[in-house]
């Protein structure tokens, strides 16, 4: 296992040393709110001469995203970050991105889009772009941040998956909260992640080729499929890449972390730095006698919904935590996809869902351990509401 | 205070420093090999507005990601805020919680205006320590010297070496001597009950 240093540094700071350690050829942001302090430490590198990154500064995330990639259709790497409203104003660009299977790895800050005008932690800004054809990885804790962030590029770059990487962490939560972590070795970080070589380039004019073109009714859904089938070989990189690093760093990770949760008779299921403040209250049931456990879901696309289903199967009761709405669904997004991968799975569990944490609500100790309340009651055949609220004022 | 997590819950107004104390804190912690959480509650950064930090420390990895709500430790560097229904600063108190303010009174007086039956209460003259050490009305670092003394959290050296250490990147070295002299002081004017 490698040498590591233990530091202490906000996710943001956490993400961008990752980044630098990455050596990517290009960084296109824009420098004005929502961008984070992530985008800021990481032009501080360039400018300081500690990576040799061509720093591009536009005029809005949808600039950004296009640049982003040009630069990657041109082989480059590419790295840029935005949050909330960015996000939402790149969102045109964001699929082009997949869909041109260019692997740009993006920090995506989770924060609240408006409106009304919000500033902190929720997934809203990440759901919106879950369909987009990008990779999404979630992270509890500045640690995870910074592991993603360095396995991002090995995961989206593979041959066989060719897709861009978001990188999801809690705005404020994780992204401003100073946090210990170790950190791989530049010369550790560099041999993991190693250079990139696109398989096509824009600019080799000895094989040229056509990068978005006009695609009708002859074939995009054919290009379409080629994203799909690209998600379903992510799952074995995924792993790969996970395994390699663990072997490195000593941290493992999979498609999800399974806390607890091989005897547990009742479970939830979340994303995110909600996490561990959930295993701190699963240790207080646990002591207690409850048999609780927690899934964290990494990897939410491509959704590992084989896996989550043998994981939960034969609980009594399981609850997921959305900390987004979808407005006139009938629950929330994270609710429907683990509850649609139960369906007609073996030994189904009851699923329950709760929205929380909207426009960075608290998440405390106590609204944790009411969903554990209420899926002990649901396991012993107490019948209630599917789709409830936690942490609201009525 | 081994084996036990210690949270501390920082009230004061935008301007006085309590988010670089609360995460200068947990950095502090950190440099002695031990686990922290240093962040504020984020809000519009208005200079005035009544504010709130938050500092983690344990000898594990600390998992949660929650304001603190039932804190060990509640630092006030403004006494406006002490009957202050907005910043709340009893909110979630034990029986064993510990106040640490900024204010030239006695903790008893600090104990009626509180109403606290049980706990304990600890006082430094934070802001005239500030003005004298470094001519500026900024109590935070003084408020973590006075800290040291009521709580052992930290040798005092130690975290005066963290301090010169982590704030020479961003200050002149006489800001950096005029925060530690104001930190010895602190430590040393704390009044107990």
């Amino acid at each position: 296992m490698a040498k590591q240093e233990q530091v202490s540094l906000t996710g943001n700071e956490a993400v961008a040393y990752a980044f630098k350690q990455a050596r990517p050829h290009v960084a296109s942001a824009f420098p004005i709110t929502p961008q984070t302090e992530m985008m800021h430490k990481f032009a501080d590198f360039v400018a300081n001469g500690e990576v040799d990154t061509e720093m591009i500064l536009v005029e809005s995330e949808h600039s950004a995203m296009s640049a982003a990639v040009g630069a990657a259709a041109a082989g480059a790497r590419v790295i840029t970050a935005t949050s909330s409203a960015g996000f939402a104003l790149m969102w045109e660009i964001v699929y082009v991105a997949a869909s041109l299977r260019l692997p740009i790895c993006m920090a995506l800050v989770n924060r609240a889009l408006s409106g009304n005008i919000n500033i902190h932690c929720d997934h809203s800004d990440a759901m919106g772009g879950r369909d987009a054809g990008w990779i999404h990885l979630f992270c509890e804790s500045a640690q995870e941040a910074y592991d993603n962030a360095l396995m991002a590029f090995r995961i989206g770059e593979h041959p066989d998956v060719r897709l861009p990487v978001m990188i999801n962490y809690d705005g404020f939560i994780i992204s401003h909260t100073a946090d210990s972590l170790r950190m791989l070795s530049a010369d550790d970080a560099w041999k993991f992640v190693g250079p990139y070589k696109a398989a096509y380039s824009v600019l080799d004019t000895e094989n040229p080729i056509t990068v978005g073109p006009l695609d009708l009714t002859d074939y995009y859904f054919e290009h379409k499929v080629g994203e799909i089938e690209a998600h379903k070989r992510a799952f074995d990189v995924v792993r790969a890449v996970s395994a390699q690093y663990g072997a490195l760093s000593g941290r493992g990770y999979d498609f999800f972390e399974s806390y607890r949760l091989d005897d547990a008779e009742i479970a939830i299921v979340l994303m995110g730095s909600t996490a561990g403040t959930a295993k701190d209250v699963v240790d207080a049931h646990r002591e207690k006698g409850v048999k609780a456990g927690l899934l964290k879901l990494r990897l939410f696309r491509p959704f590992p919904a084989a896996e989550l289903a043998k994981a939960l199967a034969g609980k009594k009761a399981v609850g997921v935590m959305d900390r987004a709405a979808s407005f006139g669904a009938w629950g929330g997004p994270l609710f429907t996809e683990v509850r649609s991968a139960l369906y007609g799975a073996d030994r189904q569990p009851p699923v329950l869902n709760w929205i929380y944490g909207l426009g960075g609500r608290d998440c405390d100790l106590r609204q944790i351990d009411s969903v554990l309340e209420r899926l002990a009651d649901a396991a012993r055949g107490k019948s209630g509401e599917t789709v409830n609220l936690l942490g609201v004022r009525l | 205070m081994a084996g036990k997590m210690v949270e501390i819950r920082w009230h004061g107004r935008g301007g006085q420093g309590a988010k670089t104390a609360a995460i200068f804190l947990a950095e502090a912690v950190l440099d002695r090999g031990k686990y922290s959480q240093g962040f504020p509650e984020y809000g519009p950064e208005r200079r005035g507005a009544p504010m709130r930090g938050y500092t983690r420390i344990a000898d594990e990895p600390i998992r949660r990601h929650c304001g603190i709500e039932s804190p060990d430790i509640v630092i006030i560097l403004d006494p406006t805020l002490l009957e202050s229904a907005a910043a709340g600063v009893t909110a979630g108190s034990r029986d064993d919680t510990v106040y640490l303010v900024n204010t030239a009174e006695q903790p008893a007086n600090i104990r009626r205006r509180l109403g606290l039956a049980n706990g304990k209460v600890f006082t430094v003259d934070a802001t005239q320590i500030a003005l004298d050490c470094f001519g500026r009305s900024i109590p935070n670092m003084p408020m973590v010297g006075a800290l040291l003394a009521a709580t052992q959290l930290l040798p005092l050296d130690d975290m005066k070496s963290s301090l010169s250490e982590r704030f020479k990147s961003k200050f002149s070295q006489a800001v950096i001597d005029g925060n530690l002299a104001a930190v010895e002081r602190a430590y040393k004017e704390m009044v107990r009950e």
